[in-house]
């Protein structure tokens, strides 16, 4: 899956970000991550991390209460920050598209599907309704709908839950974005379906050329899916590489609790059991310092309570920790 | 949202002083009246109130037009408006909340009856109705209140339905049926204590609506008999006389106005407080 | 849809039947209907008489089954006071109440549908409060007073408007206004929680995210499903204000349906109070089936159904 030289520039470039919610939860407390061109950079984490959030605030699509802010927000060399929502707007769906979890309510119950996919292309690109509609089944039939004439008719509730996801797909590409954010858009489906949905994720990546920005919190997804990684926890990036890297060498103790908790194909021996994380992530309010894993963490030190440095295993992987690049094999002697 | 809490809470505050100061007037209204509110003084009909020329001390809000001080009538007129409030709100309470407990507990058929009868009821002309069987039977506060308390219960029903369905499907209705208690006993010990906190919101809202309906019953002169003080009843009278002293409807109007006002911001306030239904 | 529709239709029917009932019960509830129409100088042998005369003297099954029979075939009774057919009286005035009716609505709906859709938009803020604080302002009016307060500023102080009658159409004016009134805080409510629970809804997320207009979101796809109930309830609302006319038509002594019903519970014309219970209690049946209707016709989830 990974190889691929890295990109020069980046389709998306986030440095520094962060959210804040109403009630002072500090939702995002300072991350960065850089998309590649053609690349899928997958977000990982559970639930609660912050990884859905990070991606509405890049959308700049939070609700009411959060605000965000960044040293850095760059799309494909166009500095987002200082855009206006109106300015914002021009770009989603257009330039930047967005999938979400929740294909059974996503769609607008309201109107045809037909409908609602013209509606994108002629928002940006202008052109009859008859040339979007044709756009609108031209793409049904590129992600795998059979008789897409007659699904542009139907409403939202005819389709399954598998579909209404392949729909949303195809209405996100109606502009022939250059970023698809994914924010977990297989988890609400079943397994069989979960498999398709992702298996045309990457066949039209690798037609299309789409950078992808894949939310989820199953590795086995980002085991098939991702070029890189960046694993968040409590609203911190804690660790980013290359997949292969990753999965070879995971150096943030989060990381490696992670990857112990689910079987991964390869990595996974039979003779040692399954591992569990134990506690739960920490409410994040203003004045917290230091790693906020440490207080589920088997290798916490006092040092821990302060700042925590950035720290290079290889160039490319980097992880958030006091503790040295070869820790694991360390402690595995 | 959390930024006007206290708004909120102050109009609750508001509404629930507004009820207090009306139930007290209500309640100890010969002790304040200072005149006799049924005394009339016909060399001083249509005294304005004490801040308009012509108005003086002794009639602090002025007289009708048959010399009966308005305040001592506004006050007694609280009476009025409480009993047929409070009245309404336990005899239509109890048919409403009966009807919707047992729909909402027992479904199928039971429930098919209780919907054809908030449907039936729904489909009545409520104030027509009304005014027809005061006007048949006769007008008394006793007809007023039990047609009013007859036909004002649907929303009662409607709420409790929901509610009592909603509670039925609860974990711990199911552990009690687990635990073999009786219907009843989970019908009275179970829900009922568990749906209340909605009807109270209901019957604030009851009680404003049969303040303001009685008052329009009493306005079209098919109410509360003359010579109660109704605040209804006073509007009525005072109309002939408003194109030259407006006041005259102004007086019962506003009070009639702020106490159902206070009665609603008082359940607005009891709803978010006791978190209840929305819709209720 | 369609067993849905038959079983309303059937609950309609059932409706219809108890509504026959109650009208006819209660002309009985006033004793011995013979001697209230005679009046009170009435003879035994006039009592006996009109009791002959409008068949009161039959047993009450069969005067009901006979009031049935000639209800379902139009004939509601003649008024004693007109002398005329209770349902020629209530067609004659109909155009004055359904004008004030449909008025009234109209007024409701643009006023409560923007001001909905604002609160609903700015949830929680200051303007959200205060638009709320109409609805709760509205809510505790009472209509009758409302109204003479409008016709004392408008009608005598400024002179504007007239006070009372149908002359022409500025005699609608201020009615409408006050039984707009009446149904402004419901369907603001209704309009603004819909429009909080569409604007919070993931399909709006994704029309943000397709890099919509704001007025397309808000106009084409949050309103669009939060007007579904509005409309539906305005059909209920209409029937409400149909029937509640009867204040206000006294009010501004508008010669409506409410105002014959009024006149003639005033004056013991019991025929007509009977056929005018009936009249309204149909159109509201009627008007609750069309609220259905519309229902299923707006949301494409239960017309396919």
């Amino acid at each position: 899956m990974s190889g691929q030289a890295p990109h020069p520039a980046p389709i998306l470039a986030v440095e520094g970000l962060r959210v804040r919610f109403g009630g002072g939860t500090q939702a995002v407390r300072g991350i960065s991550l850089a998309v590649n061109r053609g690349e899928t950079h997958c977000l990982v984490g559970e639930s609660g991390c912050g990884k859905s959030v990070s991606a509405l605030a890049v959308m700049n699509l939070l609700a009411r209460g959060a605000t965000r802010s960044a040293d850095r927000l760059a799309f494909d060399g166009t500095d987002l920050l200082p855009l206006s929502e109106r300015q914002m707007a021009r770009l989603r769906g257009d330039k930047m598209a967005m999938i979400f979890q929740e294909p059974m309510t996503s769609l607008n119950p309201a109107y045809t599907v037909g409908s609602q996919m013209a509606e994108v292309r002629q928002r940006h690109r202008g052109g009859t309704r008859a040339a979007a509609l044709d756009r609108a089944a031209e793409l049904l039939a590129k992600v795998g709908i059979t008789a897409p004439g007659l699904r542009l008719a139907q409403y939202p509730h005819q389709l399954s839950g598998g579909l209404r996801q392949r729909v949303m797909i195809a209405m996100a590409l109606m502009c022939d974005p250059q970023l698809l954010i994914a924010d977990e858009p297989t988890t609400a489906l079943d397994v069989t379906v979960q498999a398709q949905i992702l298996r045309l994720l990457l066949d039209l990546q690798r037609e299309l050329g789409l950078a992808i920005l894949l939310i989820t919190h199953d590795l086995g997804i980002v085991a098939r899916m991702a070029h890189r990684v960046s694993v968040m926890y409590a609203g911190r990036v804690v660790e980013h590489a290359t997949a292969a890297e990753l999965f070879a060498a995971p150096t943030h103790p989060y990381t490696h609790g992670l990857l112990d908790c689910v079987p991964v194909p390869g990595r996974t021996r039979r003779d040692v059991p399954l591992g569990s994380i134990p506690g739960t992530v920490p409410r994040i309010t203003a004045g917290f310092t230091g790693c906020a894993f440490r207080e589920r963490c088997a290798h916490a030190m006092p040092v821990c309570a302060g700042e925590v440095p950035l720290r290079e295993r290889v160039p490319g992987h980097a992880y958030e920790c006091f503790l040295p690049a070869d820790w694991p094999q360390r402690s595995a002697a | 949202m959390r930024r006007f809490a206290s708004l909120r809470m102050a109009s609750a505050g508001l509404g629930a002083l507004i009820v207090l100061v009306v139930l007290i007037a209500a309640i100890f209204a010969p002790l304040l009246v200072p005149h006799d509110p049924f005394a009339q003084d016909l060399n001083a009909r249509m005294v304005p109130p004490v801040w308009m020329t012509g108005g003086g001390p002794d009639h602090l809000l002025g007289t009708d037009q048959l010399g009966r001080d308005y305040l001592s009538r506004l006050i007694y007129g609280a009476r009025i408006s409480m009993l047929i409030g409070v009245a309404t709100v336990i005899t239509s309470g109890l048919i409403g909340i009966t009807l919707g407990v047992l729909g909402g507990f027992f479904g199928g058929r039971v429930d098919d009856v209780v919907m054809f009868l908030i449907t039936a009821r729904l489909s009545i002309p409520l104030i027509l109705v009304a005014l027809a069987v005061v006007g048949l039977v006769g007008s008394s506060l006793t007809v007023v209140v039990m047609t009013l308390g007859l036909l004002l219960w649907d929303r009662f029903a409607v709420v409790a339905r929901t509610t009592t369905m909603q509670v039925r499907t609860l974990d711990y209705i199911a552990a009690a049926w687990a635990a073999g208690c009786s219907r009843s006993y989970i019908l009275l010990r179970e829900v009922i204590p568990n749906i209340v906190h909605h009807l109270v919101v209901v019957a604030t809202l009851e009680m404003a609506l049969a303040i303001l309906l009685e008052a329009a019953l009493s306005f079209l002169g098919l109410g509360v008999p003359p010579p109660l003080p109704s605040w209804g009843l006073m509007i009525s009278e005072a109309k002939d006389y408003m194109y030259f002293s407006p006041w005259v409807i102004m007086v019962p109007g506003v009070a009639l106005f702020v106490l159902v006002l206070g009665i609603n911001l008082l359940g607005d306030g009891l709803r978010d407080m006791l978190g209840a239904t929305r819709d209720a | 849809m369609l067993k849905f529709l038959a079983r309303r239709a059937l609950l309609a029917l059932l409706v219809m039947l108890t509504v026959l009932t109650i009208s006819f019960g209660l002309t009985r509830l006033s004793g011995d209907l013979a001697i209230s129409i005679a009046g009170p100088q009435a003879t035994q042998q006039d009592v006996e008489m009109i009791r002959k005369a409008y068949g009161l003297d039959r047993p009450l099954p069969v005067q009901f089954a006979s009031w049935v029979v000639s209800a379902a075939s139009g004939d509601l009774g003649r008024s004693y006071l007109y002398h005329e057919q209770a349902a020629t009286l209530i067609k004659a005035r109909l155009p004055i109440t359904l004008t004030l009716g449909l008025c009234g609505l109209a007024i409701a709906l643009v006023v409560a549908i923007p001001l909905g859709i604002l609160a609903a938009m700015r949830e929680g803020s200051l303007l959200d409060r205060a638009i709320m604080l109409i609805a709760v302002v509205g809510q505790a009016m009472p209509s009758f007073w409302l109204g003479l307060v409008l016709i004392i500023t408008f009608g005598l102080q400024l002179g504007w408007l007239p006070v009372s009658g149908n002359d022409d159409w500025r005699g609608y004016v201020l009615p409408s206004i006050v039984l707009a009134f009446s149904a402004i805080p419901s369907l603001m409510r209704l309009t603004r929680s819909g429009m909080v629970d569409a604007l919070a809804s993931d399909y709006i997320r994704t029309a943000r995210a397709k890099g919509l207009s704001r007025a397309a979101i808000v106009l084409k796809h949050a309103l669009r499903n939060a007007a579904m109930p509005v409309v539906a309830i305005s059909a209920v609302q209409l029937g409400f204000m149909l029937s509640g006319s009867i204040v206000i038509e006294s009010v501004f002594a508008l010669p409506g349906v409410g105002y014959l019903g009024w006149e003639s519970i005033s004056k013991n014309d019991f025929p007509v109070v009977q056929a005018v219970v009936l009249f309204l209690a149909v159109i509201f049946i009627l008007l609750t089936l069309l609220a259905d209707l519309l229902n299923a016709a707006l949301d494409p989830r239960l017309r396919a159904s």
